[in-house]
């Protein structure tokens, strides 16, 4: 091969770079391992993390078991090791199971539209904010404080250099729902966007519907947030939304330490045109077979550049197609039994102990503990880890903590965990 | 004589709605070990759904016959060569997938103490060591969950240092052969962006840039190599150019392939730059994402990093939340773990010199094929390149047959299309980066393929313009779908 470069030694293919630019020195990283080493030190670090705990800990990431077809599925290297479907002779595979995502995410919210995922829940709530911003020509955003703190962060970040300020309006202190007259007191017509989390962080189904009343009659859009999709399977989507933004994390994606996850946008077909990321669509090859391939790619930053409705590019079509198995796997009656069965873990555990606000919840509920830090404590000893400190996003909060329970939580645990909180 | 590839027969599968009847189950859950609740009492009735109209309904053998005849609808690395330029598709260890799914990282909460998360955060640790020494820079944020939200993460970087400084300043360079990330990101992060003209020889005109670097400027965003597969061999000079006015060089990792152990952007001027695991460092590309965009920077911008940052308190590692100057998280907790994962195996794997070793065959693989190909098809940019080769379709134009026939003809011969009509500099581009992956077997092969369909172009063109031939599914009406939008499935 050298003979055919034209050269001597590999090191001539790089005499064209100047002296100055190149490292006159090895790495200095340990020499490679094998297979096995690599293993030992996973394995290693995995024993350093919590192991054998049952955990409460939800607050935008869920403990769901994750059936075995799930990556089955996701491990052929057919789906592993492709590209983005560019090429849809040779894609179809890929595009077929994105254009079921699409339709599936679009049944499951209630919208019309779909694309085919998000980096996470996170940053798809900024770009749904977006999306509200260039549909309306407002700019301002306002943002329940029951929206993920986490979340309401990475829009800040996201909103500091577009001019678009974000206000936050607050939640009831007994309920845990959305405080509706501060959020009609906050609203004026240069708002874009009014964002609502159900069920909000704290768990609570929240008042979506009223929100977006009182957002429409100022001409703003209502963008919907979940982090909870499995909560999908049995609450009604809200009519008179016009963004959902979400988690899919809960459709059999691991915790992982924080991904990764998939994030989603749905919305209203008139807002089509405003979606970031990518869209597959159905067509026909030339011989009139159904077909599908990428499109309204007149949106994305490869043919738009600087005038794009996003910088997305790559985003979590693996990610995606797990949370497609995953909803294929469980199927309507599936998911609705697994809704059902997280509903009553936790009203169950909540029966046991004082929950802090008395709006409905799914899922996840704030208990009122004296000293969270000494409780978790208590637990950790009986290989428990018990709720998320709320003090450390809402002070006001600083005696709570959000539990979470799911498919996964057994009652023996339960009560252990009742047992210390009492 | 295509000697790849011949035809075989694929399963015909509907979509799973038109699989679906009422009553099939794929699932099995526990019984229930508390009682049940009413979900109209607990909920309201009003906030219960009837049922998910139209969901799918399938048995276990049905869902995994389903996904594994859309399956094998796909390319895929694992079939073979996958030449896309830029995009970097090589071999995906199964080694990084198996140690991503060990249990005590897989299901590793974000949110569970500190002092039983420690192998998470060492793990970070080390491949931010990493990253840095191999980037020759200061500072790595592990966050951004991909290229282009690393390029955004790197651009707020360059605005919060230049606030501190006393003005943000108002413009973005960035070159014509860029990805279109490049701009977008600029545009998103609140700047105009000034497009720069590459010169005759594909590279920054220095001379040009010393007229447009004014103090207006917040930065350079350029790829080196570049689009073209080319060493950037000014970037001292362009560095100290920007730096003199103040303006920071952000460099596009997209093309690190082509530097690890050779050449670190640290050492040549780079104040920040983003790194694609998925394209260096082999994490799978699974059909668009996941990704990660580790973003490297010198000591100046790390105050402006994202929160929170990993700390040493002690012996142990902890998360540091109060960082004063930080532009704030970019994302929900620590960044596409499960892919840093998969990183670092792959850099333990290979160690110092094996990360050499590869980049010198990535580098030989294209020169290769570049010398190969030469005399059937137009080089419009002679300069030496590196990990990519861009030729041009000038040639096969004449005859009426373009870049996009050449790469659907190039199907037909058992590869991957290689990247079409980009970098937009060059007419009709053909960009093809083998990657350090590939044989001389498959090289040669893939070599055939493209001198073959040269030679089809002389003899026979119309056979080329109306390739592929051997998919299950022909040429797509990509006109048709954005005419009429059908994003979801509907029942008829």
């Amino acid at each position: 091969m050298l003979t055919a470069c034209g050269v001597e030694s590999t090191q001539e293919l790089f005499s064209h770079l100047p002296d100055a630019v190149r490292l006159n020195r090895p790495l200095d990283l340990p020499p490679g391992i094998s297979e096995y080493e690599i293993v030992d030190y996973f394995r290693a670090r995995a024993a350093e993390n919590a192991n054998g705990y049952a955990s409460f800990l939800g607050a935008g990431v869920y403990n769901h078991f994750r059936p075995v077809l799930v990556d089955t599925v996701v491990s052929r290297g057919e789906f592993l090791t492709a590209y983005t479907p560019y090429q849809a002779e040779i894609s179809q595979g890929t595009l077929t199971h994105i254009f079921e995502f699409q339709t599936m995410i679009c049944q499951l919210t209630g919208m019309d539209v779909a694309n085919a995922s998000m980096y996470d829940g996170s940053t798809a709530v900024p770009e749904a904010a977006m999306m509200a911003v260039r549909a309306t020509g407002k700019g301002r955003v306002l943002v329940s404080q029951a929206l993920h703190p986490e979340y309401r962060e990475v829009l800040r970040t996201y909103a500091r250099n577009q001019g678009m300020p974000v206000d936050e309006f607050g939640y009831v202190a007994d309920a845990g729902t959305i405080d509706l007259e501060d959020l009609d007191r906050k609203m004026d017509d240069l708002t874009a966007a009014v964002i609502v989390q159900s069920p909000n962080f704290f768990g609570i189904v929240d008042q979506v519907k009223t929100a977006a009343e009182i957002a429409h009659r100022r001409g703003a859009l209502l963008i919907l947030v979940f982090t909870e999709a499995v909560s999908l399977g049995i609450l009604e989507p809200p009519a008179d939304v016009d963004i959902v933004a979400g988690e899919l994390q809960s459709f059999a994606i691991s915790p992982s330490y924080g991904g990764p996850f998939a994030g989603i946008i749905a919305a209203r077909e008139k807002l089509i045109r405003q979606m970031p990321g990518r869209l597959v669509g159905q067509t026909v090859d030339t011989h009139g077979n159904r077909a599908f391939c990428l499109t309204l790619s007149t949106r994305e930053q490869h043919i738009r550049r600087e005038k794009a409705t996003s910088n997305i590019c790559t985003n979590q079509a693996l990610i995606a197609l797990m949370a497609t198995v995953f909803m294929t796997v469980y199927g309507k009656q599936g998911l609705r039994e697994l809704a059902e069965q997280n509903l009553a873990k936790a009203h169950y555990l909540a029966g046991k102990l004082k929950p802090r606000f008395c709006g409905r919840f799914f899922n996840e509920f704030v208990a009122k503990v004296e000293n969270p830090d000494a409780v978790n404590k208590a637990l950790l000893k009986k290989k428990i880890i018990g709720g998320l400190p709320l003090g450390r996003f809402y002070p006001e909060l600083a005696d709570s903590i959000l539990l979470c329970c799911t498919e996964m939580s057994r009652k023996q645990d339960m009560d252990a965990l009742a047992e210390v909180l009492a | 004589m295509i000697s790849k590839v011949r035809q075989h027969l694929s399963q015909n599968e509907g979509l799973l709605f038109e699989r679906s009847s009422p009553g099939k189950r794929a699932y099995q859950l526990p019984a229930l070990d508390v009682p049940p609740v009413d979900a109209a009492e607990a909920l309201g009735a009003e906030n219960v759904r009837p049922e998910i109209e139209d969901f799918p309904e399938v048995s276990e053998v049905e869902a995994i016959r389903h996904f594994t005849r859309l399956s094998s609808w796909n390319y895929s690395i694992d079939h073979g060569m996958y030449p896309l330029g830029s995009c970097t598709m090589k071999y995906n260890p199964r080694i990084n997938e198996l140690v991503a799914r060990i249990e005590g990282l897989a299901w590793a909460h974000p949110y569970q103490p500190e002092a039983l998360a420690q192998g998470s955060m060492e793990v970070m640790a080390r491949l931010e060591s990493a990253l840095a020494e191999i980037t020759g820079m200061d500072a790595v944020t592990l966050q951004p969950a991909a290229g282009a939200h690393g390029e955004l993460t790197g651009i707020l970087l360059i605005r919060a240092l230049l606030e501190k400084r006393g003005n943000p300043r108002k413009k973005i360079l960035i070159p014509d052969s860029a990805h279109g990330t490049n701009p977008a990101t600029a545009a998103i992060a609140g700047y105009a962006v000034e497009n720069v003209k590459s010169s005759d020889t594909g590279v920054l005109d220095v001379s040009a840039l010393e007229h447009i670097v004014t103090d207006d400027v917040a930065a350079l965003m350029v790829t080196n190599p570049n689009t073209l597969g080319v060493f950037e061999e000014n970037i001292i000079h362009v560095a100290e150019i920007l730096h003199a006015k103040g303006a920071m060089l952000y460099m596009d990792g997209a093309n690190m392939n082509a530097l690890v152990g050779i050449a670190r952007p640290g050492d040549f001027g780079v104040d920040v730059l983003h790194l694609n695991l998925h394209k260096t460092f082999s994490t799978p590309h699974g059909g668009g994402g996941p990704g990660a965009g580790p973003v490297a920077v010198k000591k100046a911008l790390e105050p402006f990093l994202p929160a929170p940052r990993l700390k040493r308190a002690g012996k142990k590692w902890a998360w540091d939340y109060k960082r004063r100057h930080s532009i704030g998280r970019v994302r929900s907790f620590y960044g596409n773990f499960g892919v840093l994962v998969r990183a670092l195996a792959y850099i333990l794997a290979h160690g110092g010199d094996g990360l050499r070793n590869a980049t010198v065959d990535a580098v030989l693989n294209a020169v290769y094929i570049r010398k190969k190909l030469e005399p059937y098809y137009d080089l419009p940019y002679p300069s030496p390149n590196m990990h990519e080769v861009v030729f041009s379709d000038d040639r096969q134009a004449k005859a009426g047959v373009r870049t996009g026939d050449l790469a659907k003809r190039l199907i037909d011969y058992g590869f991957h299309p290689y990247t079409v009509s980009f970098p937009l500099i060059v007419h009709g581009a053909l960009m093809i980066e083998p990657t350090e992956t590939e044989s001389k077997l498959e090289l040669d092969q893939f070599i055939d393929a493209m001198m073959d369909i040269a030679k089809e172009v002389e003899s026979d063109p119309q056979t080329v313009k109306n390739a592929p031939y051997g998919t299950r599914t022909s040429r797509v009406d990509e006109v048709t779908a954005a005419r009429k939008p059908v994003l979801r499935w509907k029942p008829s």
